[in-house]
């Protein structure tokens, strides 16, 4: 690339160095690695519901077996480990949406709170419309 | 006061040095710096000129912070001590000196200026703006490449090619700027992998900012538009651009 390179062409200065756990030395960026951590538990997630769908499309038999295995506490503890992360995955993407996006409507530019409010929102009545049909509607 | 010094004719590692120094209710981290100097130590070496944030020369490490010196008040650390360091991710040239050379080449790269294909006649008169349209960039002008931004951005710190937050959120500046046309030229520097590519939103760079100047937005804005333009040139290759 033409802009830059190295940091300096001076042989005397002394040059900077980045430790190993540089993501340990400040709350924020452990955070942003959790966040860049929780993408393997969207993963899983995304894998275990596609091993649901193949259950279901085996038939009944399959379909109790991937129950009973759901069941086993390594499982239950890993999806409860997912379930935490995925949230907090969420909660960081839909904070960081209003810098991304920037919408105007009327010749005015819409606040960032308004958008950020209008994806909690959506989440609220998406998880709703799950948890009627999940009750039995 | 414990302030990092390094004399590179002495071939020894960077060391921290002590000094007693009044906490005045008004004095900020530079107050404290320039009396070392005066009054203590005349080899001490750092960069300041303004002492209003305008200037953004005197961007340090404060107790592990990146800070404007002349904004942060050594009364806000108590009785101290206050550990004042030089700006991460960058060569220490002395004391509390860093090599800049590196930030300016990535500035003058992404052409932090008003690019016009063709000028119009100055008996036509200056180039009018709306307050809208003066809105629209308005923020990122407040920039003031004090690079404060570099020394809180880990990917710079751990990838030099890196174009860093500074440069990008400067190049939005004047692509969002009316009076501009040269938002391709630039695109071509930064759609690099090195530039908005390589940033993956770690966000320090909006937060420690001290003009409120938010280069994580410019970024990830300018990342859209690189996705939009990409699309449109392979779907539309004739009249992408």
């Amino acid at each position: 690339m033409s802009a830059g390179g190295t940091h300096t062409h001076n042989p005397r200065a002394l040059q900077p160095t980045v430790s190993r756990g540089w993501w340990l030395e400040r709350g924020s960026y452990f955070m942003f690695m959790m966040r860049e951590l929780s993408c393997v538990f969207v993963a899983w997630f995304v894998v275990y519901l596609l091993l649901l769908v193949r259950a279901v499309g085996r038939g009944e038999a399959f379909y109790q077996q991937f129950l009973q295995r759901s069941a086993e506490p390594g499982i239950v503890l890993l999806n409860f480990i997912s379930l935490l992360f995925v949230v907090y995955h969420t909660v960081t993407f839909f904070n960081l949406v209003p810098q991304v996006m920037v919408v105007s409507a009327g010749g005015k530019r819409v606040p960032g709170s308004l958008i950020g409010a209008s994806h909690y929102a959506a989440w609220a009545v998406v998880s709703a419309v799950v948890a009627w049909v999940l009750l039995g509607g | 006061m414990q302030v990092a010094r390094y004399r590179p004719e002495d071939g020894s590692e960077a060391t921290f040095q002590e000094y007693e120094v009044p906490c005045r209710k008004e004095w900020a981290v530079l107050d404290g710096l320039n009396y070392i100097k005066d009054h203590i130590d005349g080899t001490l070496a750092y960069r300041w000129s303004c002492r209003m944030g305008i200037c953004g020369s005197c961007g340090m490490n404060v107790n592990g912070e990146p800070k404007l010196t002349c904004g942060t008040f050594l009364s806000h650390y108590g009785s101290g001590p206050v550990r004042v360091e030089p700006l991460r991710n960058f060569p220490i040239v002395r004391d509390l000196i860093v090599d800049i050379g590196d930030f300016m080449r990535k500035l003058a790269s992404v052409k932090p200026w008003i690019v016009r294909k063709t000028e119009k006649p100055l008996s036509e008169g200056e180039y009018l703006q709306t307050p809208q349209e003066h809105d629209e960039y308005k923020q990122f002008s407040m920039c003031i490449n004090c690079m404060i931004c570099y020394s809180a951005c880990p990917v710079y710190g751990l990838d030099p090619h890196f174009i860093g937050p500074a440069a990008i959120a400067l190049a939005q500046r004047y692509n969002l700027d009316s009076r501009d046309e040269g938002s391709a030229e630039r695109l071509d520097i930064l759609s690099q992998h090195e530039g908005i590519w390589g940033c993956t939103f770690v966000g320090e760079c909006t937060k420690v900012c001290p003009k409120n100047v938010d280069p994580a937005g410019a970024i990830q804005r300018y990342k859209l538009t690189a996705a939009v333009d990409l699309m449109t040139s392979f779907f539309m290759p004739r009249g992408g651009r």
